[in-house]
Parts: structure tokens; C-alpha cells; sequence
């Protein structure tokens, strides 16, 4: 069925920590968003206020199909996060979706490694991979000890956890965890900030892990229309025959060794 | 209700196309809305060669409109021939091919390629404020709007508009200029040249430092362009800028513009084109107006 532009509901809404708000979004059974969601997808969130023309690329962190709802877990990081995180059940928005390519779910035993607000693509992702058999393993990289979403993972991974301040787990990094436990895998699934990327990339290259990486970029159609989101990418792209890969229709998910970081 | 309009001996189903750039070659907004239904498809620039675009951040929010410094990255005339001219062919509207290029055998070349090609007209962007050689710099200076003008149409198969840049002192002096030169039409706005600083990075919002502003934000800049350029030249104008309903669209042809390409409207609602020539319709039925044609350039 593909992309569908729609308007959602919000079912509920609440503060996880300070900044960072969760949201559950129901569509309607015709225009239902969740049921065509896979993991790694974002969609389209726009502003109901007309001086913000572009819609906030958003990853989606939880889907129930069935009932036709899907969760998004996000940061208020401007004017329109904030007026998103403002709305009250029942209060309405367009919704562009789902968008982007996801992640390929490999069997085997899984590595999810979210830093940050990369942290709530993982969740549908451990749930996924834990419902096909797999042994997950989530590494959740915090600047401090507020540990949002941890909870959430453990009923379907081995949950290990770094915080830049040392307050919790692994003082350090991600990559800093993973050596810690001694992870091992057959899989590499991330999200997170650029130089959290770099380190996960170069950690499966030195391993022979198959990696995959979410990218996150500026975007204003979010279609791969506009050629804004590009990414540089090691061979040339199918679009432009240039060296860039749009992130909103070729990514976000891309395997590792596909892209300069 | 007559809603067809000609531009520059073109029949048009109606007078709605999409501003070049923001609309790929049609394929991804083909998902949400019919191609069939637009006046035309103006397509993304192409060049002689694949360009690559400026580095990212490339686009970025301003109020009321948006910034961006794409860098006009294309794949170039080869595999816009081979691949994306035959997806627009399959429907039932005009494609307007936008033209870009550094030099001006660039832009040659792209014009001579697709003089053998079912292409309804060419629109040739000489007002890129994104792209340090070419762009802009043939938009700025009269003498070299109506020489670029005048080689382009020696070489063209197709009627010709020059896209004009409003970064100028008076926009209806570069008009004359492509007219003077033989252009079929002329197309304004392009974007205006903006900045956006971040206060708490201290940083550009845009690699580019400089982008091209858009959006709703500069439509009443758009609409007093095209009223001086209507009122300048003999040949049709296309208006833009902003549009993002039928009354704005209304707007542009009141203020005498003989077609209007709908841009940024896109990124903010995907089927901001088929709004548009519904709501021109709506609004001729409201006020009984049995011809579109009867509005372009009403308002004097």
C-alpha cells in the first residue's frame, strides 16, 4: 500500500524524562499507518500552526497494527517538537507515512545499539527480533543517569547500558559497553548521533559484524523529492548517478559500509 | 468553466505547474497526486553532466517559509532522457523541462539534447542563488540575460522561458532583457537569498551559509514582481512564490501571470498542487466566472 497521507489522533501522551515525550498516535482502519510500519521506518509529523511549513521527521518507536496505533518517543528540540509534546489526547495532526526503508531483520543473535534519541527505533526492533527467535542484546548509550525506555526493552533483550557521566553502567560509550560484556553477534542494528555511528561502524568492521546504521538529516519533503537529506555514499547513487543517498528514501537504515561518515 | 490556458503557444488543461525543484521529475509526488491533472510538470534542473549538490545541512525552516541550498544536484541529460523524461511522457501533461548549467555550452548542450525529445517547453534557470558559477550570475546583468537568451533560442526546439531572479534592483529590466533576447516567456520568482544563524550552535543553519527563501513567507514580494513584469513585457509570465492555495494562485493571475507553479506548498501538503486548481475551480463557480482567462491580469 505504501505511503500514506493521513490524519492521526493522539491517544495519549506523557514525559518520559525531561525533554523527551512519548505519544501514541491512532489511524483510522482505512488509513492505517501502523499496520504498514516496519522497524527503523519514520514518519512525517506536521505542524498544525501554518508559519511551520515542514513536516519533523520522527522514528517510529513502537507499532500495534491490529488497533492501528503507533508510538513515537521524540525531543523537543524546536518550536514544532514543542507544540507536538503540548498536544492532548484527542487532539489531531497530518501524518505522513511510514517512510524509508527500515531495517533487515537477520536471524541469529542481535546487537541493538541506540544512543540517545536513537534509543526508540530500537524498541519495535527488539520486540521484532525477539518474536522471530532471535537473542537480543540492546546497548543503550545516556549522558546521565535518566535512563528512559530501558525498562521498556527488558522483556525482550538482555538490556546493557553506558552513561557519559558514569552514573549508570558502562562509564563511556556505547562501543565502551559493548567491549565491557564482551558482546558478540551475527547483526549490528544502530541509531544515534554521527560520531556514536562512526565508533559502531569501525567496531563492525573490526569484528566482521554485519551493521547496519539509522541516519538522521535535515529533510523538507521527506519523499526524495527535494534532494535535501543526502548522504555521501561509497558507490555511486541510483537517483542523481552522484555519490549521494537520500536519506528519507534510501536510508534511513543503511549498511554501514554503504556510507562516509 | 474554462480553466485551459496557452502560454507561449502551449495549451494548458489548466494554469497550474510546479515550481522546479520541488517536485523531483514527478515520480514521488505521482504517489499522491494524478499527474494528469496539472497543467504541467516542471522538473528538477538538469544539467549536461550529473551534478553533485553542497554539502548538508542543505534545507532548513524559516517563519513562514523555508531556506535551501540544494546545489541543483542532478544526474544530468543522459539518464534525465533515459529514464525520467519517459516517466512523465506516460501521462497527459506538458513537461517543462528547467535548464541548468555553469557556462553557457552547458546550457547549449542540455538544449540541443532535448531538441529531438517530446518536451512541451524549457524553462532555463539563470537565477540559482546556490551555485557559485553559472546560476545567478546570468541573471544579474542584463546584457548577459538577453546574450544567454539569444544563443538558447538559436538552438531551441521548444518555446523558451528564462527564470528570473528577484536578488535584483529591478526585476522588469531583466524581463526586457530575455524578451529582447527572444524568450517565449518569463518565469519569477526564483528564491530570494537568505540566511539563518543558529544562536545556540553559533553556528550557519545551511553548510552553504546562504540559502534560497521560499514558502508563503515571500508571496507579496512574488505578486509585486509579477505586476511589474506583466506590465513590462509583451510575452507571458509564469508566477511563483508562495503559492500554497487557489486564492494565492488567483493572485499571481489577477496580477497578470498567465500560468502559476506551486513549490513549497509540496513539502507542507503533498497534494498542494490538485488543492490549488480546485480551489481556482471553487472559486470561479462562486463568483461565475466562466473562464480563467477573463482573471489574468484583471487587477491593474
Amino acid at each position: 500500500m505504501g505511503k500514506i497521507m493521513t490524519t492521526g489522533t493522539v491517544k495519549s501522551q506523557e514525559m518520559l524524562s525531561p525533554g523527551i515525550y512519548s505519544m501514541w498516535i491512532q489511524f483510522g482502519r482505512e488509513e492505517n499507518v501502523a499496520a504498514q510500519a516496519v522497524p527503523g521506518q519514520f514518519i512525517s509529523m506536521y505542524s498544525n500552526e501554518g508559519s511551520r511549513l515542514l513536516p519533523r521527521p520522527i522514528s517510529i518507536c513502537e507499532t500495534d497494527g491490529e488497533q492501528g496505533c503507533l508510538r513515537v518517543v521524540y525531543r523537543v528540540a524546536g518550536k514544532g517538537t514543542e507544540e507536538f509534546s503540548k498536544m492532548q489526547p484527542g487532539d489531531s495532526l497530518p501524518i505522513l507515512g511510514p517512510l524509508g526503508n527500515g531495517f533487515s531483520l537477520g536471524e541469529g543473535k542481535a546487537i541493538l545499539i541506540g544512543g540517545g534519541i536513537g534509543i526508540p527505533p530500537m524498541l519495535e526492533l527488539a520486540k521484532q527480533l525477539s518474536r522471530m527467535g532471535s537473542q537480543v542484546q540492546v546497548v543503550l548509550g545516556y549522558r546521565d543517569g535518566d535512563l528512559f525506555l530501558k525498562e521498556e526493552f527488558e522483556p525482550y533483550a538482555s538490556v546493557f547500558v553506558s552513561t557519559e557521566d558514569g552514573s549508570s553502567g558502562t562509564k563511556g560509550n556505547v562501543i565502551d559497553a559493548v567491549r565491557e560484556h564482551g558482546l558478540t553477534g551475527d547483526g549490528i542494528y544502530s541509531c544515534g548521533p554521527t560520531p556514536m555511528l562512526r565508533g559502531v561502524k569501525a567496531f563492525g568492521e573490526e569484528q566482521g559484524i554485519f551493521t547496519q546504521i539509522s541516519l538522521e538529516e535535515r529533510m523538507a519533503c521527506g519523499i526524495g523529492a527535494c534532494l535535501g537529506c543526502v548522504c555521501q555514499s561509497r558507490e555511486v547513487d541510483g537517483h542523481s548517478h552522484v555519490r549521494n543517498k537520500r536519506v528519507c528514501k534510501e536510508g534511513p537504515v543503511f549498511e554501514a559500509g554503504e556510507v562516509e561518515l | 468553466m474554462n480553466l485551459s490556458v496557452d502560454f507561449a503557444g502551449v495549451r494548458m488543461k489548466n494554469p497550474v505547474t510546479t515550481a522546479s525543484g520541488t517536485f523531483g521529475s514527478g515520480a514521488e509526488y505521482g504517489e499522491f497526486v494524478d499527474l494528469n491533472c496539472l497543467g504541467a510538470v516542471t522538473t528538477k534542473g538538469v544539467a549536461n553532466k550529473p551534478w553533485p549538490g553542497n554539502p548538508t545541512p542543505r534545507v532548513c525552516e524559516t517563519y513562514g517559509g523555508m531556506l535551501n541550498a540544494i546545489g541543483l544536484q542532478n544526474p544530468g541529460i543522459d539518464v534525465f532522457v533515459d529514464r525520467d523524461l519517459p516517466f512523465l511522457q506516460k501521462y497527459d501533461t506538458n513537461v517543462i523541462v528547467n535548464v541548468c548549467g555553469r557556462t553557457e555550452e552547458d546550457y547549449l548542450e542540455v538544449v540541443e539534447r532535448l531538441a529531438s525529445q517530446e518536451v512541451q517547453m524549457l524553462e532555463i534557470n539563470i537565477s540559482c542563488p546556490n551555485v557559485e558559477a553559472g546560476g545567478i550570475a546570468f541573471g544579474q546583468d542584463p546584457k548577459m540575460v538577453e546574450r544567454i537568451t539569444r544563443r538558447i533560442k538559436e538552438k531551441a526546439k521548444q518555446p523558451v522561458i528564462m527564470k528570473l531572479s528577484p536578488n535584483v534592483t529591478d526585476i522588469a529590466e531583466m524581463a526586457r532583457a530575455a524578451e529582447a533576447g527572444g524568450a517565449d516567456g518569463v518565469s519569477l520568482i526564483n528564491t530570494l537569498t537568505g540566511m539563518k544563524i543558529d544562536v545556540h550552535r553559533r553556528a550557519f543553519a545551511l553548510a552553504n551559509k546562504t540559502g534560497g527563501m521560499s514558502g508563503p513567507a515571500v508571496k507579496p514580494v512574488a505578486v509585486r514582481m509579477v505586476y511589474q513584469v506583466a506590465r513590462a513585457v509583451q510575452i507571458p509570465v509564469l508566477g511563483m512564490g508562495g503559492i500554497q492555495t487557489g486564492e494565492d494562485a488567483l493572485e499571481f493571475l489577477m496580477a497578470g501571470a498567465t500560468m502559476v507553479a506551486v513549490g513549497t506548498a509540496n513539502f507542507h501538503n503533498p497534494t498542494a498542487t490538485a488543492d490549488v486548481i480546485a480551489g481556482i475551480g471553487r472559486f470561479m463557480e462562486e463568483q461565475g466566472v466562466e473562464d480563467v482567462r477573463e482573471l489574468i491580469g484583471c487587477v491593474r
